[in-house]
């Protein structure tokens, strides 16, 4: 196995952690903030992935397309929020699961009846697909290179609005203290929405740009939101530095576990058994990493003492 | 004098045993799979509610447990089936076709997998806690598509119903009735656990940590020990359900299928004794009659549940009967 294969798993599960990331970032915000756990945040990956292919559809704009997803998943996410989980904050863990269940059901099965059971194909546009040559003599896909652009800017972006913004300052005490900032003035439920909206925004972002990769169907959403999970478990919740250490840990876990494990059984056992024996092995390697993490520190990398 | 929790209790047992007899005398044999459905995924949320109901253990993870239950059943019957041992060195090891050997496997193979999951995911609480649940189940669930040897994706089917000595377990009343002796034993073991002195410190330790702390037990191990029973009655309700439907696939270990028994035990009411039973008996007639209806009948049960969530605390059971159980 060359120095090249390596390097361009490297980014390649670079570019699913960045994917990762923008999953996470707005689970854990919402959870940080609001302590609420969503499983439906996964239906708002979905949301913005058939937002994105229904308007490239329409248009054959793929620029339109990724600016329809981020709107209709912060659209869906600041109705849902104002319809749904806005009562759900003063209520315990059980009922937020529940209830975020029920909407995975309504989400799932709405977006059957309107597009169908088929899947649907986003493509990746003329001026982002082929290959480009980077240093060392790598030849690696532009489009999957534009998504670990993406994923790194909106991070940057990410970290400047929650440390240097007023938004950021008014997100940062209602994780810290939620009565002391309405009483200071603070109109906390438009915050909320607003905090909410964008998690969801950012989700369907990732719906979109992965969407280009894979197909757009329903129940897209699900497997991806708990990786987010694990990534937020290992991070510690309510850390976006942890989410993004935690997501390209596991992007890098995954995809390098899932090329390098069947190769190195391969070393010492019969060629039908390695691949099978790693292949089970390698699908099980991030949730292992998240019990190691677990053993060495419950509360996350990054998590604080509660 | 019957408190009026019981009474509705002793109700709902004679009915789950009168709906399939009666069923029988009309020669209707696809309610009697119905009825043996419900008594097993009832079983299944008996089990969760342990954990969830004294405990207070959020649990989205319990189809790992479903799931090693029905993959016992899958793997055990399919070597029977094909006349191979499971293991030939360093001793023999065969399959068997007959039912209580396969539950104490399932129950043991559960027990263990509760323990290890259980032993990790206990070291947090709350939040993370429904997440580490969550992601070990989906480990197994991804553990099991990528193992080949049983079907992988595709599942593991087998030919002919497992036995159980003196019954004829292809007649339909009378896998029924297996099904439902168990749920009536495990029900009469949960009632008499939660009044033990075990049952009443694992409450308290839900309502109160260091209290509990205080008077000496430490709630780790109350809930670990909760943990490991509870996986375990929902691993032998798995491996009845993979016997009613002659076959394992996957699907029993995916997230959906925790969420669906968490689903039970809420719709009935988390805590209550036959909280479960209610909430599948609810759950399989929804899916009848809204199925019926139409074939996006999930979002139906999306908006049900969500308005009984928002408006309808307390379950079914908590409905009817009032609020006896203490259950914050």
């Amino acid at each position: 196995m060359s120095i090249i294969l390596i390097l361009e798993q490297v980014l390649n599960g670079l570019q699913f952690g960045v994917m990762l990331f923008l999953m996470a970032a707005g689970l854990t915000l919402v959870f940080g903030v609001m302590g609420l756990i969503n499983l439906a945040h996964g239906a708002l990956y979905m949301v913005g992935a058939f937002a994105a292919a229904a308007v490239a559809g329409l248009t054959g704009s793929f620029l339109l397309a990724l600016v329809a997803s981020l709107a209709a998943a912060a659209a869906a996410g600041a109705i849902v929020e104002v319809a749904v989980i806005r009562r759900l904050y003063d209520r315990d863990h059980l009922d937020q699961v529940l209830a975020t269940f029920a909407l995975i059901l309504i989400f799932s099965e709405g977006t059957r009846w309107i597009f169908g059971s088929f899947p649907l194909f986003l493509d990746v546009p003329d001026y982002l697909s082929g290959p480009v040559s980077l240093p060392g003599g790598i030849e690696y896909p532009l489009y999957r290179l534009t998504i670990i652009a993406i994923g790194l800017v909106v991070a940057a972006a990410l970290f400047w609005l929650i440390a240097r913004t007023r938004i950021g300052i008014q997100i940062r005490a209602g994780e810290a203290d939620r009565e002391m900032i309405a009483a200071l003035g603070v109109d906390i439920s438009r915050l909320y929405t607003l905090v909410f909206a964008l998690g969801a925004a950012l989700a369907g972002l990732a719906g979109a740009l992965v969407g280009a990769i894979q197909s757009v169907q329903v129940g897209m959403g699900e497997p991806v939101l708990i990786l987010a999970f694990v990534v937020i478990v290992i991070g510690g919740i309510g850390s976006i530095k942890g989410a993004l250490v935690g997501a390209v840990l596991v992007g890098l876990t995954d995809t390098l576990g899932k090329v390098f494990l069947p190769q190195l059984f391969g070393l010492f056992m019969e060629p039908a058994s390695a691949t099978s024996v790693g292949a089970s092995l390698a699908s099980m390697l991030i949730y292992i990493l998240m019990a190691l993490v677990l053993l060495v520190r419950p509360s996350g990398l990054y998590g604080g003492s509660n | 004098m019957l408190t009026r929790e019981t009474t509705l209790n002793i109700a709902l047992a004679a009915a789950l045993l009168a709906v399939p007899l009666l069923a029988l005398a009309m020669d209707e044999i696809f309610i009697i799979t119905l009825a043996t459905k419900v008594a097993i995924l009832a079983l299944a949320g008996v089990g969760l509610n342990i954990a969830l109901g004294i405990g207070g253990l959020v649990s989205l993870g319990h189809a790992a447990f479903f799931g090693i239950g029905g993959y016992a059943m899958g793997i055990l019957a399919a070597h029977a089936q094909n006349y191979e041992p499971i293991l030939e060195a360093p001793f023999l090891i065969e399959g068997t076709n007959q039912m209580p050997i396969i539950w104490l496997v399932a129950i043991v193979a559960s027990a263990l997998a509760a323990l290890v999951i259980g032993a990790l995911s206990l070291r947090t609480s709350g939040v993370y806690f429904i997440m580490i649940t969550l992601a070990f189940g989906q480990m197994l669930y991804y553990f099991a598509i990528s193992w080949s040897a049983y079907g992988g994706e595709d599942g593991q089917s087998i030919w002919v119903r497992n036995e159980f000595p003196g019954l004829n377990t292809l007649d339909p009343i009378q896998f029924f009735l297996i099904a439902y002796v168990i749920l009536c034993v495990v029900l009469v073991f949960s009632a008499r656990l939660a009044r033990s002195p075990f049952g009443l410190a694992l409450a308290a330790a839900r309502q109160s940590e260091e209290r509990v702390m205080t008077v000496g037990l430490t709630p780790f191990h109350l809930r670990l020990v909760a943990f490991v029973i509870s996986g375990a009655i929902t691993g032998l309700a798995g491996a009845l359900y993979a016997d009613l439907n002659r076959f394992v696939s996957p699907t029993m270990l995916s997230w959906h299928t925790s969420g669906e028994i968490m689903v039970f035990v809420i719709i009935g009411g988390v805590g209550r004794l036959f909280g479960p039973v209610v909430g599948a008996a609810v759950f399989i007639l929804l899916e009848h009659i809204l199925g019926g209806f139409s074939e996006y009948w999930q979002i139906f049960l999306g908006l049900l549940l969500l308005l009984m969530v928002l408006f309808a605390r307390g379950g079914l059971i908590g409905a009817i009967a009032g609020r006896e159980v203490a259950h914050d």
